[in-house]
């Protein structure tokens, strides 16, 4: 049976890989619908991946192999929690050696190479990109963790098909207060840890607002297309997360059946499909907040986080 | 300084490490064979000295003996560059000597004779470059801190001592569970008081972010990995061991404690320019969370949850570990940057990555220890402290369903801004282009100097990849203390579990599969790679200016800047901008003057206004002082007077 978990694993980084650019290009797709645009279409963002990999090898002077290894250190550890997160099936066999704290972890490492890369290009731009990340990242790292605890605290385990189990067993659950807030906080994080509206303008190259597109700056060609590519790697597995922890419904059992894990495939992409929809349907009605406003609302979702662990650790029958 | 003999600093080095090595043979010794024992009567005086190593101590001996041994290397190389005296090089292997007695004293008085020796050879060791006013400040913040706390030490074990009718830790620890409760809770807040002062927990923290940077590098690394942890062995071994424990309001005491120090550490560290008084900070922050460790231990014991307890008290003991090992690096490191280019202020560094590679590579291992990320030395300690509050049952018990909750705020709080910290340090300090003269010349460090880092960095490694090898130490710990002492301990081999709870992790696998995605990831590079015009190095584009220069860069203190402003509240920083105008128009600036500086808020609100309060009474009882010898004398008589009135 290891090797159908093995396989199913593959099958999850393989999807998260291939389809990331389409989470992206259905989003932009979207947006431009809505504002009255004809839009790229949902495979631009692949177009333009390969002709950025197909570009030449431009390295900046002075800089180190920090910069050199930034952008796979970034994909590599997105491709990791892609086998490790239950995408399709409950039972990756890395399931045990990395749980919601590990994925959580490797997530941010990768935030703080590309943080580290900017400030080693040593300009204006990747210094203040870079600053501007690492304050979002202050707030939103613990809002994470604060989510993880409330999800982890009823199964008394953060390992991630222990928590997707947990709550297909007690469907109930749920919706019970400490969960409704965990999600709405989860939401703001990944919005804030993945630079979409209100909080980064991925559209914009704006020196006062842009946080990501200042650390990129100095990146070009296949770089660039691995930076841009993990970044829609780390959207979508973020978005498979809050869709599976919180609806783990259709996910494929520990050892699952070929129709399984159709069933589990097709439930995957509708339910981040949707979750991208919604999300860009949001971003057109919202404007960028100002630079200084956004620990605010970073604040506020750390709040929620707070209020979410307690009323999970106080309310234990609310959703029994 | 004196002339440059390059003898002393190889002998001062190797006796240094020579002890370390010696303190790792005797600590583990005890730790897996029976308790050593030894009574030495004409040693000190009335009492004579006590040693008594059981795994506990010896556990903590091994420890320092480990940062004693790297830092004995790096000595060599560091006094000769810097041209030591002959008084710290003697000091310095003194101060290991104490450091590795402390943890095997058997009575009372060998411990407070060992933990005030500790004390005056720290204390003369930080006021080594004495000829600078900062240092002899800094001296003054230590010397009293850590004399208050001594106090605080004295007075709880010799309450303690004389309660339980017994001079030797053993035969207090036998008579302890007949004390009042009263007592005890008196002796259990006194040495919250005193051990936490020299772990540099709040409220008496104060003297770490000055000590620290003043000292000598390999001074500031003994300090920070060895000394401090002792302030944490003496809470274990007082309040856990030998009291076994007290009411529920113990341990909450200790984590809200713990949890006030990591947050403020990490928030002043996150701030602060200045590399050595970051990592001192982080020193605050990191003890912090072992004493949220120890506590929520306590408390869980308390409440009855003993395998919880266990996990709590492993993540502390784990942590501390991880702790010696990257702080020691850090400093080392530090050191290494300080000698090579004569600037510790992150403003004023940068550009070290091509000039110093293999310090920049090791701080580097450090500072990812210190984030707490994976395969960082900090993952595993943090990890089981995560645990431990997430197996907390829940509903039953509203203490621990305000405490746990509140506790994780805190703990996910210090996690983040202890990413920035790093970052700060790391990418500013080291990476981009060198901001001062200093900087651009750096040299790299000499080469035992590399062996005494690259032996902290193993311990680094280790316990990031394979915690597994404290495993055995950690049980056999565990069997001396009271409330966990059952041996289901959490398990750490190559999967970390924990009996009685679900949950595991493995930081190998992790590293490995890490490997694997990342090759997998060079090959997907490959892609286009035969459409692709050859690879080219181009000047970075300069914002249409002529040409970058280092001052176009950010500092440490505008990286800062957006997170001070954040923490606006709690940080107060003291900043002040002067705008002069051109005289025609004052539309027009001729010059702008910015000033800021970073001033801690306990220290302001807590010892100033005692400072002043003593300074006044002084005042008021100098005007008793008028210079007549009759006055002085009838002083003299009243004051015999009420002596013998009083105690007649």
């Amino acid at each position: 049976m290891m090797a159908l978990s093995i396989a199913l694993a593959a099958l999850q980084v393989v999807m998260v890989l291939l389809g990331a650019p389409l989470v992206i290009g259905a989003m932009r797709q979207v947006r431009a619908r809505l504002e009255g645009r004809r839009g790229g279409g949902l495979g631009q963002p692949w177009r333009d991946l390969r002709k950025l990999f197909r570009k030449q090898q431009v390295t900046p002077e002075g800089t180190t192999v920090v910069f050199r290894a930034a952008p796979f250190v970034m994909l590599g550890s997105t491709l990791l929690i892609a086998a490790i997160i239950p995408v399709v099936s409950l039972g990756s066999p890395l399931d045990s050696s990395g749980d919601f704290v590990a994925v959580v972890g490797l997530l941010f490492l990768g935030t703080v190479a590309l943080a580290l890369a900017a400030l080693d290009t040593g300009t204006a731009f990747g210094g203040m990109g870079s600053s501007r990340q690492m304050t979002v990242v202050a707030l939103v790292e613990p809002t994470i963790l604060l989510v993880l605890f409330t999800l982890s605290l009823r199964v008394h385990s953060a390992n991630l098909a222990a928590i997707a189990t947990g709550t297909l067993a007690n469907p109930a659950q749920a919706f019970s207060l400490g969960r409704v807030l965990a999600f709405a906080s989860l939401v703001i994080a990944i919005i804030a840890e993945t630079g979409r509206l209100p909080v980064d303008n991925p559209a914009t190259h704006l020196e006062l607002t842009m946080i990501h597109e200042a650390m990129t700056l100095e990146y070009a060609g296949p770089r660039l297309g691995l930076v841009e590519w993990a970044s829609g790697m780390r959207l979508t597995v973020l978005l498979v997360l809050l869709a599976n922890l919180f609806f783990p419904w259709g996910l494929a059992p520990g050892e699952p059946g070929a129709i399984q894990v159709l069933i589990a495939v097709a439930a995957i992409v509708a339910k981040v499909a949707v979750l991208a929809m919604a999300l860009s349907v949001g971003e057109t009605f919202l404007a960028k907040l100002r630079l200084f406003r956004v620990p605010e609302l970073l604040a506020g979702s750390f709040l929620l986080g707070i209020l979410a662990v307690t009323a999970s650790s106080f309310l234990p029958s609310a959703g029994r | 300084m004196k002339r440059n003999h390059t003898g002393a600093p190889v002998a001062s080095g190797t006796a240094t490490a020579t002890l370390g090595v010696l303190g790792v043979v005797v600590g583990l010794r005890a730790v897996f064979g029976a308790p050593l024992r030894a009574s030495i009567g004409w040693l000190v005086p009335f009492a004579g000295l006590r040693v008594d190593v059981d795994p506990l101590g010896g556990a903590f001996m091994a420890l320092t003996g480990a940062v004693a041994a790297a830092v004995g290397v790096f000595a060599i190389g560091y006094a000769r560059r810097e041209r030591w005296a002959r008084f710290p090089l003697v000091a310095l292997p003194i101060f290991v000597l104490t450091l590795l007695v402390v943890p095997a004293a058997g009575s009372v008085t060998t411990f407070l004779f060992a933990w005030e020796a500790m004390a005056l050879t720290s204390l003369a060791l930080v006021l080594t470059e004495h000829h600078r006013a900062e240092v002899r400040s800094a001296g003054l913040f230590y010397a009293v801190l850590t004399q208050i706390g001594f106090v605080a030490i004295l007075v709880a074990l010799a309450t303690l001592s004389s309660a339980a009718g017994s001079g030797t830790l053993a035969g207090i620890r036998a008579a302890a569970g007949d004390l009042s409760p009263a007592l005890r809770s008196g002796v259990f807040l006194l040495t919250i008081l005193g051990f936490g002062s020299k772990a540099g927990l709040l409220p008496l923290h104060a003297w770490l972010p000055r000590a620290h940077p003043e000292a000598p590098s390999p001074v500031s690394a003994l300090m920070s990995a060895a000394m401090v942890n002792l302030g944490i062995y003496g809470i274990v071994r007082i309040d856990v061991q030998i009291l076994g424990g007290g009411p529920r309001w113990w341990g909450t005491t200790l984590m809200v404690v713990g949890a006030a120090s990591a947050v403020f550490g990490v928030l002043q560290a996150s701030v602060s320019a200045d590399l050595k008084r970051l990592l001192a900070y982080s020193t605050t922050e990191n003890m912090g969370l072992i004493g949220m460790a120890i506590g929520a231990s306590m408390l869980l014991g308390a409440s009855g949850l003993a395998s919880v307890a266990a996990i709590a008290l492993a993540a502390a003991l784990v942590h501390l570990v991880a702790h010696a090992a990257f702080k020691a690096l850090g400093f080392l490191a530090a050191g290494s940057v300080l000698a090579g280019t004569g600037v510790r202020d992150l403003d004023r560094l940068g550009g070290l990555a091509r000039r110093m590679p293999y310090t920049t590579t090791l701080f580097g291992i450090a500072a990812l220890g210190a984030t707490g990320l994976p395969l960082g030395a900090g993952f595993v300690g943090e990890w089981l402290l995560l645990q431990s509050l997430i197996h907390t049952p829940q509903g039953d018990n509203t203490l621990l369903s305000l405490v746990m909750p509140l506790s994780i705020g805190a703990l996910a709080l210090t996690t983040g801004l202890g990413i920035v910290a790093m970052v700060k340090a790391f990418g500013i300090g080291f990476l981009a282009r060198p901001r001062s003269e200093g900087a651009e010349s750096a040299r790299e460090a000499s080469p035992t100097m590399l062996v005494g880092m690259a032996l902290a960095a193993a311990g680094c490694v280790v316990v990031a990849v394979a915690p597994v090898a404290l495993g055995p130490v950690l049980t056999r710990v565990a069997t001396t203390l009271p409330s966990v002492g059952d041996g289901h301990g959490p398990k750490l081999g190559a999967m970390l579990r924990l009996p009685g709870a679900a949950g595991s992790v493995s930081p190998v696998v992790l590293a490995a599969a890490l490997a694997v995605s990342a090759a997998l990831v060079l090959l997907l590079a490959r892609w286009g790679v035969r459409a692709r015009p050859a690879a080219v190095v181009r000047p970075l584009w300069a914002g249409g200016g002529p040409a970058l220069t280092p001052r176009m860069q950010y500092t440490a203190t505008s990286f800062a800047e957006p997170l001070q402003r954040v923490f606006d509240d709690v940080l107060r920083p003291d900043t002040d901008v002067a705008v002069t105008h051109v005289a025609e128009s004052r539309y027009l600036i001729e010059k702008i003057t910015f000033r800021t500086a970073q001033a801690d808020a306990v220290e302001e609100h807590l010892y100033w206004p005692v400072v002043r309060g003593v300074a006044a009474a002084a005042r008021g009882v100098r005007r008793a002082h008028t210079g007549s010898i009759h006055l002085y004398l009838l002083f003299g008589a009243v004051g015999l007077l009420v002596a013998i009135v009083v105690g007649r």
